[in-house]
């Protein structure tokens, strides 16, 4: 049954013995083909989300322009933002997860894999549906933070801010499914001798941020919730002329909303944390306190909410709690960079397009979290927040931080995807160019912000004479364009004609590289025994593990059946909330059938195959 | 009144950040950066060069690095403060990586690294010297959290700053006086501004005299319960002409909705409000005499704004009494003269995209078009600007 050759794969991007086609990509539960999945849409969402950067570096690159109309301004950052961080850095870090995690810790699959393919889907479609909103002429107006009261039916009548509050909740959806798949997985489908403190930093990462996932997501969900009944049913949780309290929006918005920035970090935390050893030929320099750290981070992150807050008015009491939770959780991020450093320290360093990606995150996010330590201080957040300083620091945060980690992992993992090295000299071109154009883009920020350019404006009086750090960034995003062209060149071409890979090309010490790139779609023959945190470079276990794992399946192992199941709920699921749309209250109650009938159907249907 | 608008006129010239003496009613001594720096002669006299190199001067009209009130400098202090501390850190890690990278690149031949898996005193080191650092940071950023947001004196001249889409109202409750996106505030005299806002949320920001404070929606109380307001306390302590704008996105024309405040002395501050409570009938001109009719008599436009002394005591729009010694119109985006009022008044859209006012040829907010002819907007402008 099983097909063999390591050397080759027939059709790329496919596992071993699996069928092709598009009928099953649509129906596929397998974590692998569910991962390339994510990462593609990801990425052309990541052209979508940078298409809107370049209108606004354009409109913003001379003072007082009028290249476009405020409204669509307004529009292009609100979805600029949203489309970031909901539908590119967050998804991009699933894919991820889904395809190297099963891996890492000796895995065949996720623990739910049809829910799996539903968190999938439900992330496309909500995307397509948040999109939906340009071709109708309203996207979302109210940034991505959509403080009330902006966002009441008042102030934002239409149909824009009912698009944004509709496919954050569908979006949701797939968040917190896609969390407790695999907290379960973690922990209950680790092979044998894979202790907790034997796993990989990167599953480690994932572990802490799928708990900050299903503890994050149904805050704003709640929030969501309340602002479509403000909107749509005349319910008064934000409005004050009734005794609501738009502060409470903001509340709820950042308890979300700051677990959500480690939503985004820790994975990429985790990427190189795989990455600096393989290419130092050191373990990871204090592994377990590199754990605690992570762990620490996720713990802390849900107490420091109120430091997006300090110009709100909540009294110098709360200020001060809040200014000392946000410098405490300086403290576990200093230490993992301190780590990172001391595991090259006496290392063999190769400078790969991966590692070059990891070196260039702990430089550039060490800037990022020290300007944050700048706007931790109260006194000093009341002149750079909403200021460009701010806007500065995030990026250096998200893109130096998150989406640097996960470039990183993209050079690192894609030979164990595809079976084929992605070019290094493209590789080289593409972290050059992201170095020099996000860098131009985004330092020269910290000045305009200090001079005291706010955020979020249309345009900005010559007065300022903040024109020069504005042009600067406008160049800078020109070439961080050119350096995500690079990269798409990159995978397509390497993805055809890339040179081959072996198994362990990196001669990295974990366990998705004891196994053939691409992998068999059932990952592993046999479950390995693990005896320690390297496998792969213990002589001894190394010989032992390999042993099972590139040899053959005795008999097929007993994979899930595909279904077209997720895919229909994910449809209906989308269905039912667009129609909330229309307030009218028994439209929305139709909508729910759909849902009911896929859900029941999804569970009548057999996940194995006959007698098993 | 001539003075009075070539004062404000001059204020809006670059005055040099660090000597204030160009300006007759600048303070003899004025805390500058120096000052601020004191206890820091190298690094402070390096971060000074740096700054006004990359211009903390008057160049920066919006600077939040140049400040202009006890308020202001306070912050500033402390940002100068963590900025060294941060650097220091940088250059740590920055250093290190450097050394790292290029000591232990690896090389044909090299051996295989030694397999170290950490170092408990390491560990600690690099976790409790950053947790001084962090303490050194807390300690004077919490003693500042507590120190600028009470008030800070009984006889401060207070001033309610209401936010609306798009622009600032500003009422004296003591005076009397109310008027719109120029605050007048008298030098050395510690100010309250309560904060409230009629729609969404807006920040007031005018960074050279201190730190943004949100302008939130005022939550409706039961009767007899106080509703909860935001404040800002500060002393400005240097005359001149500030900048500010609306710093928490409030909509479509967030961009512009911006604010000047002339900081002058407290002759200038009081002759201000005496001439604003006295009024002054407007003068013979005809032109004048037929805009105040149109504007009282023959438009909608009392129904939005007040004027006092007059008939006009619209409550949505801004206050115009004493509309011709603003420097600037439509909250601060444009110089206030004949031509540029005139095309306000004609297309506010077209300048202010999302204002609320009509057009002459087009409705705006609940109002139809004011269907003005080209005459009598020019009638209305030349009494608007006579109103000094």
């Amino acid at each position: 049954m099983s097909s063999v050759a390591t050397e080759q794969s027939p059709v790329h991007g496919t596992s071993h013995g699996e069928e092709t086609g598009l009928w099953s990509w649509i129906t596929t539960v397998d974590h692998k083909r569910i991962a390339i999945m994510y990462f593609a849409t990801a990425t052309i969402f990541f052209f979508v989300g940078g298409i809107e950067a370049m209108i606004i570096r354009l409109q913003l690159m001379n003072p007082e322009q009028n290249l476009i109309s405020p409204e669509f301004y307004n529009q292009l950052f609100t979805m600029h933002g949203t489309t970031m961080i909901f539908l590119v850095a967050m998804p991009m870090a699933v894919a991820f997860f889904n395809y190297v995690v099963p891996l890492q810790i000796g895995a065949r699959d996720v623990a739910f894999p049809r829910l799996n393919a539903l968190s999938y889907w439900i992330f496309l479609f909500g995307g397509i549906y948040l999109n939906a909103s340009w071709f109708v002429g309203a996207a979302p107006h109210a940034s991505w933070v959509g403080y009330a009261t902006l966002t009441s039916s008042q102030f934002s009548p239409g149909l824009n801010t009912d698009f944004w509050f509709i496919s954050l909740s569908i979006l949701g959806i797939a968040s917190i499914a896609g969390g407790v798949n695999f907290i379960t997985t973690i922990v209950n489908m680790r092979a044998p001798g894979m202790k907790m403190m034997r796993m990989p930093l990167f599953t480690w990462m994932t572990f802490v941020t799928s708990f900050l996932l299903i503890t994050a997501i149904p805050v704003i969900a709640v929030a969501l919730i309340f602002l479509g009944f403000d909107r749509l049913f005349g319910t008064v949780f934000f409005n004050p002329t009734m005794g609501g309290d738009p502060v409470l929006w903001q509340h709820l918005f950042w308890i979300f909303g700051h677990p959500e920035v480690y939503i985004l970090i820790l994975p990429a935390f985790g990427v190189i944390s795989d990455v600096i050893p393989t290419f130092s030929k050191k373990p990871l320099f204090g592994y377990p306190i590199v754990v605690y750290a992570g762990i620490l981070i996720g713990f802390i992150g849900w107490g420091v909410w109120s430091h997006h807050m300090f110009t709100v008015g909540l009294g110098p009491i709360a200020d001060s709690f809040f200014v000392a939770a946000t410098m405490i959780i300086a403290i576990p991020t200093g230490v993992k960079i301190f780590n990172w450093l001391a595991t090259m320290w006496g290392g063999s360093i190769r400078f790969t397009t991966a590692m070059l990606f990891s070196v260039g995150l702990v430089a550039v996010f060490t800037v990022g979290g020290l300007s944050g330590i700048m706007h931790a201080s109260a006194p000093v957040n009341l002149q750079q927040h909403d200021s460009y300083f701010v806007v500065a620091h995030f990026h250096y945060v998200i893109v130096g931080g998150a989406m640097m980690g996960l470039w990183a992992g993209l050079y690192y993992w894609f030979p164990k995807v595809s079976g084929r090295f992605l070019s290094e000299k493209l590789g080289q071109w593409h972290f050059w160019t992201t170095m020099v154009g996000f860098n131009l883009t985004f330092f020269p920020m910290h000045f305009s912000g200090l001079f005291g350019m706010p955020r979020r404006i249309y345009t900005y009086s010559a007065d300022l004479n903040v024109a020069i750090y504005n042009q600067l960034a406008t160049v800078g995003a020109l070439i961080f364009a050119v350096s995500a062209v690079i990269m798409v060149v990159n995978i397509v071409k390497s993805w055809r004609s890339g040179e081959k890979a072996g198994a362990n090309p990196w001669d990295a010490p974990h366990l998705e590289w004891s196994i053939p790139s691409p992998p068999h779609h059932y990952n592993f023959p046999e479950l390995p025994n693990v005896q320690s945190r390297e496998p792969l470079w213990n002589a001894g276990e190394r010989e032992q593990i390999l042993a099972v794992t590139m040899g053959e399946a005795k008999e097929e192992p007993h994979m899930p059946n595909p279904s077209y199941w997720p895919i229909l709920l994910a449809a209906s699921i989308t269905l039912a909330w667009a129609l909330v749309m229309t307030g009218v209250w028994w439209i929305i109650a139709l909508g729910i059938i759909p849902v009911f009938f896929c859900t029941l159907m999804w569970g009548l249907e057999p996940a194995f195959p006959e007698g098993h | 009144m001539g003075a009075e608008s070539a004062s404000a006129g001059d204020a809006l010239d670059p005055e040099p950040c660090l000597s204030g003496v160009s300006h007759m009613h600048a303070k003899p001594i004025t805390p500058t950066r120096t000052d601020v720096l004191r206890g820091w002669t190298v690094p402070g006299a390096l971060l000074s060069l740096i700054l006004l190199l990359a211009g903390c001067g008057e160049e920066y009209p919006q600077s939040s690095i140049n400040p202009h009130s006890d308020f202001a400098e306070i912050i500033h202090s402390l940002y100068v403060s963590i900025f060294w501390w941060t650097m220091l850190i940088l250059a740590v890690v920055w250093v290190l990586l450097a050394y790292v990278l290029v000591k232990f690149r690896a090389r044909p031949g090299d051996p295989k690294p030694k397999q170290i898996r950490g170092h408990m005193g390491l560990e600690i080191g690099w976790t409790v010297g950053p947790a001084l650092i962090v303490v050194a940071i807390a300690i004077p950023t919490i003693q500042a959290v507590f120190a600028t947001q009470r008030p800070l004196s009984e006889d401060a001249l207070m001033v309610e700053v209401t936010g609306h889409q798009f622009w600032w109202e500003f009422h004296y409750p003591e005076e009397g006086v109310t008027t719109a996106n120029e605050l007048r505030l008298p030098v050395d005299r510690p100010v309250s501004l309560r904060l409230g806002s009629t729609d969404v949320i807006h920040s007031f920001w005018v960074p050279k005299l201190g730190g943004k404070r949100d302008v939130n929606p005022v939550v409706a109380v039961p009767d007899g319960q106080e509703p909860k307001y935001n404040w800002l306390f500060f002393t400005p302590n240097q005359t001149g002409l500030y900048m500010g704008q609306c710093a928490e996105f409030c909509g479509e024309a967030h961009a512009f909705m911006a604010m000047r405040v002339l900081v002058e002395t407290e002759d200038e501050f009081q002759g201000w409000i005496q001439e604003w409570q006295a009024l002054a009938p407007p003068d013979e001109d005809p032109r004048v005499a037929l805009g105040q009719d149109i504007f009282l008599n023959q438009s909608t436009c009392v129904a939005c704004h007040a004027i006092e002394g007059t008939s006009a005591v619209g409550l949505l729009g801004p206050n115009l009494t004493l509309f011709g010694q603003r420097t600037t119109l439509a909250a601060g985006i444009r110089e206030n003269n004949q031509e540029n009022l005139v095309s306000w008044i004609r297309d506010p859209h077209g300048m202010k995209p999302g204002a609320a006012m009509p057009g002459t040829t087009y409705p705006g907010g609940n109002w139809p078009a004011t269907n003005l002819s080209d005459d009598q907007v020019e009638a209305v402008a030349a009494y608007l600007l006579s109103l000094k």
